[in-house]
């Protein structure tokens, strides 16, 4: 959170009641406007808040890394695609057979799944990747990503680059998940916990190991740290997460093609958390929704709407530090 | 497998082999020099193509085509070097990343905007068009051979270049110590445009030569780059010879891997596991070779001494 980069005493508190103000109004209102535009039958700004929701715990997990670690994972949406093919797969041959030990229903299951093989590549790239530093980092999760991106481009049975249709949404016990309004709210309570669940990390002994061999890992390491176990802890952590996130997305769009995990996706996440502000928890989620309230807005005027697109985030790079969480910062100050 | 359908993808892996070491040269010089991550060196490859194709329907001939796009492509290198590139030496790598990402974006755009979104075919003379016979009855795409002799050529003026020139000095120079360079008097920011410039027009080469095989498409650099990538990774970023070896590697490999690996896996299980496996792992067949490479050697095969 801000508190991290807080100079003094009475600066922090400002800073704090900005921000923090900011926060609550962003997620009360995250809880508010779905309701009133459901009673309203607006089912199209409904989807928008889920995509946002879904979205935003896919950046606050990549967040994780990118802003705390300082470990730049240019290959962070192949964690959602393998999270929606955990959820796509095990429907698929739920309907059509074969493969009975994964043809699954179950929600519980296509979550377990979902997490439990994000965590397992992130694992296995992560112990790679984070043998190397710098532009090796970037483009080594860069190739990991576009690896798997490949391997479902390659996969006919399950629709290859068509991508496959999830026919029915994950069912767990309680919950409607076909129903938008208990779906949203199903994702808006998954925020909630991914973000409680982050900040706990980011200010626990673990978050500040991380957060010390993001600033100098020599001193870390001279302080006694293993700095590649606590980061690699992290990377999987990031990975579980947005596996997680991915699982939604595919119950969210019932339907999944391996275009969704492709480097420009990864792209969109970074920018999502770099727009946003890199060193708050909550930064992501406002990234994500400039993000996509920016897709909508300049998708209506034009169907190019990369180029004013790309030439903002060209802007943004060039001339805005900190994103708009260092805004915020810099007008609470 | 007979030995003259071996021989044949091996000059196909030869061919894609050069055309990554045009694209990760210009890669690895502008890391070597600048310390700068360019991931819209793929849109540049792909102007090269668009460039070639509209002024070989232009002029009417490829060769006039390929020989106008090059100052073109140049001249676009020059101006993204000039408007956004060159404020960009001094951030992080992340920043990098970000602008040059949204270079790619409006890149693919504006190619859109000015040349549709169709593929644009480009017609090669009768005299490439054809075939030859080489030693041992193998027929052979022309202009596929025209490829890998032009490439290897490319290459060797590149070597020549870079270790024989005043200018290769100045690279050499510049990729060991910057400040150093700037420090006797070199106008070190000339020397970044330049270095930059080259890049362009190599990934722009690469971009022109691909053009008559595939067509030029939109978006058609950014599958490459990402091989490009696994090539200067797996060479060593900023060493050109790493660029060299590990581009003639990884064509060979992926293109060896997508002919032969079903064949190979056919010996030791089931047809049917075969032809259900060996696609998806030649799909992956190089990352897996770069996830060895860095278990082993985490800077690559030639990591440059001096950094």
């Amino acid at each position: 959170m801000a508190e991290v980069s807080a100079t003094g005493p009475a600066g922090r508190l400002s800073r704090i009641s900005v921000t923090n103000g900011f926060m609550l109004a962003s997620l009360v209102a995250l809880a508010v406007v779905p309701v009133i535009i459901y009673a309203a039958g607006n089912a199209f700004w409904l989807d928008i808040a889920t995509r946002l929701v879904v979205l935003s715990i896919a950046a606050v997990s990549l967040n994780l890394i990118l802003g705390f670690g300082g470990m730049v994972s240019f290959g962070h949406a192949a964690y959602l695609g393998i999270g929606a093919y955990c959820v796509g797969i095990p429907t698929y041959h739920a309907l059509f057979g074969e493969f009975e030990m994964i043809a699954s229903n179950n929600g519980f299951f296509h979550i377990a799944l979902a997490v439990a093989i994000s965590a397992l590549f992130a694992l296995i790239v992560g112990a790679i990747c984070l043998r190397t530093k710098g532009v090796y980092f970037i483009m080594i999760t860069m190739a990991f990503g576009q690896m798997v991106f490949y391997l479902f481009v390659s996969l006919e049975q399950y629709g290859a680059d068509d991508g496959l249709v999830i026919t029915s949404r994950s069912e767990l016990p309680g919950i409607d998940t076909g129903n938008p309004l208990a779906f949203y709210f199903l994702c808006y309570g998954s925020l909630l916990a991914v973000l409680y669940l982050v900040h706990r990390i980011v200010n626990s002994r673990f978050g500040m190991v991380i957060q010390g061999a993001k600033g100098n890992e020599d001193r870390m390491r001279s302080l006694g740290y293993s700095t590649y176990i606590y980061r690699l802890a992290a990377f999987v952590i990031a990975g579980a997460i947005c596996g997680y996130a991915g699982a939604l997305l595919g119950n969210f769009t019932s339907f999944i093609s391996p275009e969704m995990m492709d480097w420009a996706a990864s792209g969109e996440l970074m920018f999502m958390v770099i727009l946003g502000g890199a060193s708050s928890v909550f930064g992501p989620v406002i990234g994500a929704a400039i993000f996509l309230l920016l897709e909508q807005l300049l998708s209506s005027f034009t169907v190019h709407w990369h180029l004013p697109f790309g030439i903002m985030l060209i802007l943004i790079v060039l001339f805005v530090k900190g994103g708009v969480s260092g805004l915020l910062d810099r007008l609470g100050r | 497998m007979d030995a003259s359908l071996v021989l044949i993808q091996f000059l196909n892996g030869m061919q894609l082999g050069v055309l990554l070491f045009l694209l990760a040269s210009g890669l690895t010089l502008t890391f070597g020099i600048m310390d700068f991550v360019n991931l819209a060196h793929g849109s540049l490859y792909m102007i090269g193509a668009f460039f070639c194709a509209s002024l070989t329907f232009w002029t009417g001939s490829f060769v006039w085509g390929l020989l106008l796009a090059i100052p073109c492509t140049a001249l676009v290198g020059l101006a993204v070097e000039l408007v956004v590139i060159r404020h960009l030496y001094a951030r992080d790598h992340l920043d990098h990343v970000l602008a040059t990402f949204g270079l790619i974006l409006c890149f693919d755009t504006l190619t859109q905007l000015v040349w549709g979104p169709e593929g644009i075919s480009v017609p090669l003379p009768s005299w490439l068009d054809g075939q030859v016979t080489l030693p041992g009855d193998i027929v052979f795409p022309t202009f596929r051979l025209v490829i890998i002799l032009g490439g290897l050529v490319v290459a060797g003026g590149l070597y020549w270049l870079v270790n024989h020139t005043r200018l290769g000095m100045l690279i050499r120079a510049g990729a060991s110590n910057r400040t150093m360079v700037g420090a006797l008097g070199i106008d070190i920011q000339t020397l970044f445009t330049a270095v930059f410039a080259l890049g362009a027009v190599l990934a722009g080469l690469a971009g022109m030569l691909i053009a008559p095989i595939t067509e030029a498409s939109i978006g058609m650099g950014n599958e490459i780059i990402i091989t490009a990538f696994v090539v200067i990774i797996v060479g060593g970023i900023g060493s050109m010879k790493g660029a060299f070896i590990a581009a003639l590697m990884i064509g060979l490999i992926d293109t060896m891997g997508r002919s032969f690996l079903d064949d190979l896996f056919k010996l030791v299980m089931s047809t049917e596991a075969a032809e259900t496996s060996a696609p998806a792992v030649s799909a992956m067949l190089i990352y897996i070779l770069m996830a060895v490479i860095l278990a082993i050697r985490p800077q690559g095969l030639f990591p440059p001494k001096v950094r």
